[in-house]
């Protein structure tokens, strides 16, 4: 049951009188309140003063170079000198379930209400390379994403998607390669030539190792067809971003904002220095790596940690291979809100939760923009809780004015602050990574895993004492009914996408698709680049299932320490 | 505090999200139940086998794939298959209300979503774990409806 008014107003006049006890001062002759608490600090654990002045920039050792300006070193500010004055961040709702019609038909529907570039969201099984019809795909075929086996799906959800027009964004990361070159084919065939697609793949392992979970093959191997991408774009596909290295997941599994930034920005040197040792020159490929964050609900640590991070990122690039070209040390970024934040309970509060993160994001400059639905703790989102987040974005854009100036945080006593100490501290925790032998090498211990799983308890300790509340889970709690309506998905798709793949492997030349199916296994065990082979096997209706096993024969598999 | 008890904590199925498994399986233990966390992508049988060789009589399965519809049922047919009928079996993650019958038919004895506190978890155990019959192989319609 909903509380009647008289409660609310009741809980109201209770929530205004303050906790701390009241005493009149004798000199002051006026109330002095005392604090609700005796520690304050961001949600990440950074103590934070009552208020901060010149003083307290001089002891994080401020200086007004640390920030620049928009534009120019070290970008703290931002990268573009016009920020959003030229072009908003690009809102890019991640979506994909069900089938690839249906995720087209999506798709369609959110660049017709605005939006403007696609990210998809795959399935499990295809995120792990498994076809819709192995065993290990069971209950699992189009529910956290669209299924995409074959280069025929691939057709299917870019169907009428000018795909010289509009960038696409893929969340997959071991079969990276694969789609990807599933991707190209199907451009090929509308006519977009793959020096002319625009896009984005994750294809970011280490992070899987330590927080997200879809790793397959063990990391040398899994580096090797990083770096192979890397290699085979910046020949071919110049515009393609060949990686996005990602906090997000990081944070969603307990990272703390500091740890986010550190994590991500060590994960990202380890590849830097796999390409490296590959032969590969810093300015052929730095300038198309791409970052992913998370924006959680501290508002002010969240907008520094994005400036911060810019700024650490020029530096570690400069001082350690000195590029000539300047977007090499550029940290170009995708933001999606935290998941995490969201409550099953209200659910409607989440728009709030969303705003808010949404605006720290655009005030640490994102390049582009997701917004959660406020339906996502109970399940999928409905098409109308997925229109509400997008319409957040655009009142964001075009109402609030946060977008009409570039760094609009920038000079406050307390963002720079911020901004330097999460700098600093995030600088001291790469430190130790590499003292503990890089990102990979700590992976192999669990080191981060344990880090995070310490810094995600301690959060739920804060919550389970009520040192931190949270609106609707531990505060401001109330008697709901429960009727907020989830998406339902079609359950014929998981039959569906089988009885596709067997018409697939009837139709085909199977002598041609079991010699590309030969070559990649031959080459996995060399050094050739997997591209090119990859590309010929999807256009000629290979699986990506059969493709990953050609691999795997050689590669193995890998099981990451849990950190628990 | 009641007895200790020894429960298994799996993540069956594809799914990565591990935060609330491992948040879950620490706040068990320091209460302090024996715990033991099976790590991501288990199937059903290497779950079911964990819990025998573990010899646990509580099994916890965390899912925030969307799955759960398939993978719970199929676990606790696993475990009735090797006759680990007083194996206590509860869930976790995003689960739609309206799935929610269902699994509490096949066994299931609570469900548990995003925001239910560790307190709530652990009197489920010391509660469940006092009661007869309402193992995933016995006849007790019984299921958690919270506290």
């Amino acid at each position: 049951m909903f509380m009647d008014l008289a409660d609310i107003t009741t809980e109201l006049i209770n929530s205004n009188t303050p906790s701390g006890s009241v005493e009149e001062s004798p000199t002051l002759g006026h109330y002095m309140v005392a604090p609700r608490k005796d520690e304050w600090k961001t949600l990440g654990g950074l103590d934070i003063p009552l208020q901060s002045d010149e003083n307290t920039l001089s002891e994080v050792g401020y200086a007004r170079s640390n920030v620049g300006d928009a534009g120019s070193k070290p970008y703290t500010r931002g990268i573009h000198a016009t920020m959003y004055r030229s072009r908003l961040w690009t809102m890019r709702q991640y979506a994909g379930f069900s089938s690839a019609k249906a995720t087209n038909e999506r798709f369609k529907l959110l660049l017709e209400r605005g939006q403007k570039g696609l990210s998809v969201a795959f399935d499990l099984p295809t995120q792990l390379g498994l076809d819709a019809d192995d065993e290990l795909s069971l209950g699992e075929v189009g529910k956290v994403g669209v299924s995409i086996s074959s280069i025929d799906d691939m057709r299917l959800l870019l169907d009428g998607i000018p795909l010289d027009q509009v960038s696409t964004s893929m969340t997959i990361n071991s079969p990276a390669i694969i789609l990807l070159a599933m991707y190209v084919a199907v451009a090929e065939e509308q006519g977009v030539s793959a020096d002319k697609v625009i896009g984005t793949i994750q294809n970011d392992i280490l992070k899987e190792y330590i927080a997200r979970g879809t790793y397959v093959f063990p990391p040398k191997q899994s580096m090797r067809l990083i770096t192979d991408v890397f290699e085979y774009c910046a020949e071919n596909i110049p515009l393609w971003n060949t990686i996005s290295i990602s906090g997000y997941h990081i944070r969603e599994a307990g990272s703390t904002a500091v740890q986010e930034i550190a994590f991500t920005l060590a994960n990202a040197l380890a590849y830097v220095e796999a390409a490296i040792d590959v032969g590969l020159d810093i300015d052929t490929f730095a300038p198309r790596l791409s970052f992913f964050f998370n924006c959680h609900n501290d508002f002010f640590e969240e907008a520094s940690k994005f400036r911060a991070a810019r700024r650490l990122w020029h530096d570690l690039i400069s001082q350690r291979y000195q590029p000539k070209n300047p977007k090499s040390a550029m940290l170009r970024f995708h933001t999606q809100v935290a998941g995490v934040s969201l409550t099953a309970q209200q659910p409607l509060n989440n728009i709030a939760r969303v705003t808010i993160q949404a605006l720290a994001a655009v005030c640490g400059g994102t390049q582009s923009l997701h917004t959660n639905s406020y339906d996502e703790a109970l399940g999928l989102p409905t098409e109308e809780s997925a229109t509400v987040a997008l319409r957040t974005q655009q009142i964001i854009a075009e109402e609030s004015g946060v977008a009409d100036i570039a760094d609009p945080l920038g000079g406050s006593y307390h963002v720079e602050a911020l901004t330097e100490r999460i700098y600093q501290e995030a600088l001291l925790q790469i430190q130790e990574i590499e003292r503990l032998g890089g990102a990979m090498a700590a992976i192999e211990q669990g080191w981060q895993q344990r880090e995070i799983h310490n810094a995600a308890f301690k959060h739920l300790s804060d919550v389970e004492s009520g040192d931190r509340k949270i609106v609707g889970v531990n505060h401001g709690i109330m008697d709901e009914e429960d009727d907020t309506e989830v998406l339902k998905l079609d359950p014929t798709v998981g039959e569906m996408q089988c009885l596709r793949l067997k018409e697939l492997r009837e139709n085909r030349d199977e002598v041609k698709s079991q010699l590309c199916i030969d070559a990649i296994g031959l080459a996995s065990a060399g050094t050739d680049n997997l591209f090119p082979l990859i590309l010929e096997a999807v256009k000629s209706n290979c699986t990506l299932g059969e493709i990953m096993n050609a691999m795997r024969s050689e590669f193995g598999e890998w099981m990451a320490p849990s950190g628990f | 505090m009641g007895a200790m008890i020894r429960v298994v904590v799996a993540k069956p199925g594809l799914d990565g999200h591990d935060r609330g498994a491992k948040v879950v399986a620490r706040a068990l233990r320091d209460a302090g139940h024996e715990v033991i966390y099976t790590g991501l992508r288990r199937t059903a049988s290497q779950i079911v086998e964990t819990v025998r060789d573990e010899d646990a009589s509580f099994l916890g399965l965390s899912s925030l794939s969307g799955a759960h519809s398939h993978l719970f049922p199929k676990v606790c047919e696993e475990l009735r298959k090797l006759g680990l009928n007083d194996v206590i079996v509860f869930g976790g993650g995003i689960i739609p209300k309206t799935d929610r019958q269902a699994l509490f038919s096949c066994g299931i004895k609570a469900i548990f979503g995003p925001g239910t506190s560790t307190a709530e978890i652990l009197s489920f155990i010391e509660i469940a774990s006092e009661k007869d019959g309402i193992g995933v192989g016995e006849s007790s319609d019984w299921y958690w409806q919270g506290v």
